[in-house]
């Protein structure tokens, strides 16, 4: 074995030194928020960085829902969980059934309706919200999960049905030509042989979109407003309604909400990498 | 042999359907959800807005506003310098970690954290983070100087520069992410000749990777710009908009309308903003579409 040369030692400590900043810039806001997590309320507040005396105090604060602004914890974590979940199977259907029938069907019009899905990709969310709020009004919608389901399945699907279409685009063609020879009908296709080939596709979407859901606050700010029937992410929004809001709640509560997410995009990274950045931006 | 699923099978009736193959009515069936969700979601929603807007007294009234010239600036502010900064530090980490080195591969996976987690828990953390008071900052900058430490977000500037801070630590693994790919489509050969003929760093990038990242890097500045338009938790999460209404971007202000119960003068803030983004949205559907 030969020593490293000065050079290599010198190229090293070059990328050392755009990777601490690196490091630290990323972690310490996640950092913060455990530290409060893990911190008694004095320790919290005094700035240290490490506490006195680590406890799971405030876990065990927020499972009980012992204070005020946890007292409705479960039910919102289940609307939330309940919303995201339906958001990624309506997504998936609808973008499916569309990427099919424009991809592999060749329907009349397709191209059209490809393009109004990317076109709705592109207008920011925000700007959408406040038509979309009075329009969920209007349907007698507003504090019914219904709207936000609806709502974020409108955000979700133009993407999806335009990766899943990219993704369709290159299946090969002699398949579906293979498969009509022997008689099989058009859902037979969907069923036996699109649906298994698009498999990877389907999974980077569905958890796009429960992400997604999962992660949104503004549409849910809006159309949500009963305590009972809020997500999780307005219920973190809430506390700040108080001047002496319990940060440490706050952030032990952010820090439960913030692990499902976490733990779901580490688990499929492989199919959200290649899935999606390959569809995000093509160049 | 030209297959095609057309032909004998077709039933008889209307001339409509006798023109559709059966595969065509199904891709119609299929095709049919989305058109609903969109004309019920979409196209409803965008026309009963228009129609919202349509008194000239909005826009007058808009134009007497000072939130709303403000929160105009402070968009423009927010795209033209936040994203160019952004984008920039992408594209020079996405330098730093196409290195193969082990160490590198993992800090990979630990920048990928801003992206993965929700932003929510996150952009409030930062903001007691930067509490005059009980802030970690300002505990830090006590206990360096002595000195109390400024109070962050009560200066409008200074919380604008923190908003966009927020948004930059979010955003920036995505747009890294995606700059590596594009890196890494390089082919390594041209590096090794240029190796081989002494090119500087700067020379490397200069007239080997510069060239072929181009196209994409402007792609992805113009789409990031579209879409932080419509960043609403970066500045109300940390601000509030406040301290006095001025740190709003158009974003925040539609919702602050809303709020208030002014809901023409929301959809006249937006569609103020129209003519600025339909153009990049036309743009950029023209480059995706290709």
């Amino acid at each position: 074995m030969k020593l490293p040369s000065l050079r290599d030692v010198a190229t090293e400590a070059r990328l050392l030194l755009i990777g601490i900043p690196v490091f630290l810039w990323t972690m310490i806001p996640i950092y913060h928020m455990f530290l409060f997590a893990i911190s008694p309320k004095e320790d919290a507040f005094s700035g240290k960085l490490w506490p006195d005396h680590p406890t799971l105090h405030n876990f065990e604060i927020v499972f009980k829902q012992q204070h005020y602004f946890l007292r409705d914890f479960y039910a919102q974590f289940w609307n939330s969980t309940l919303i995201a979940v339906s958001v990624g199977v309506l997504t998936l259907f609808i973008a499916t059934a569309a990427a099919f029938a424009i991809s592999r069907l060749k329907v009349p019009g397709g191209r059209a309706v490809l393009n109004l899905a990317l076109f709705t990709y592109f207008i920011p969310a925000a700007f959408l919200a406040v038509p979309m709020y009075r329009t969920m009004g209007n349907y007698g919608l507003l504090n019914n999960h219904w709207s936000l389901i609806l709502a974020m399945v409108t955000i979700a699907s133009p993407y999806a049905i335009w990766v899943l279409k990219q993704a369709s685009d290159k299946l090969p063609v002699e398949l579906d030509e293979a498969a009509v020879m022997d008689g099989a009908t058009t859902l037979q296709i969907f069923r036996l042989v699109y649906l298994p080939l698009m498999m990877p596709s389907l999974v980077a979407i569905g958890t796009y979109a429960v992400l997604l859901a999962w992660n949104e606050y503004l549409y849910a700010f809006l159309l949500l407003s009963n305590d009972r029937d809020i997500t999780l992410p307005v219920a973190l929004g809430n506390f700040l309604a108080a001047d002496d809001s319990p940060w440490e709640l706050l952030m032990t509560t952010g820090f439960i909400y913030a692990l499902p997410p976490a733990a779901v995009y580490y688990a499929f990274r492989r199919y959200m990498v290649g899935g999606l950045t390959a569809g995000a931006v093509k160049s | 042999m030209a297959i095609t699923l057309s032909g004998d099978q077709a039933i008889p009736g209307p001339p409509l359907s006798s023109r559709l193959t059966p595969a065509q009515v199904w891709g119609i069936l299929l095709l049919t959800p989305y058109l609903l969700v969109f004309l019920a979601f979409v196209v409803y929603p965008v026309c009963y807005g228009l129609w919202l807007a349509r008194d000239p007294a909005n826009y007058v009234a808009l134009y007497h506003d000072p939130i709303f010239a403000r929160a105009a600036i402070n968009t423009l502010i927010f795209l033209v310098v936040g994203i160019n900064i952004k984008m920039m530090i992408a594209l020079f980490l996405s330098g730093f970690f196409a290195q193969q080195r082990t160490w590198i591969r993992w800090l990979s996976v630990i920048f990928i954290l801003p992206w993965a987690v929700p932003s929510i828990p996150t952009i409030l953390s930062v903001r007691f983070m930067l509490n005059p008071e009980w802030g970690m900052v300002n505990h830090f900058i006590f206990s360096l100087t002595g000195d109390d430490g400024p109070n962050w977000l009560n200066d409008p500037t200074v919380a604008l520069c923190m908003a966009i801070a927020v948004h930059i630590w979010k955003s920036l693994p995505f747009w890294t992410l995606i700059l590596i790919t594009g890196r890494l489509a390089i082919s390594h050969d041209l590096f090794e000749a240029a190796e081989v003929d002494g090119a500087s760093w700067w020379q490397k990038f200069r007239y080997i990777t510069w060239p072929s990242m181009q196209t994409l890097y402007v792609t992805c500045t113009l789409l990031s710009m579209i879409w932080t338009l419509g960043d609403f938790n970066s500045v109300y999460l940390l601000t509030g908009g406040g301290p006095a209404d001025l740190t709003h971007v158009l974003a925040t202000l539609g919702i602050r309308y809303l709020r208030l119960d002014q809901l023409s003068l929301a959809m006249a803030s937006i569609v103020c903003a129209m003519p600025f983004v339909l153009p990049l949205v036309y743009f950029m559907m023209k480059r995706l579409s290709r």
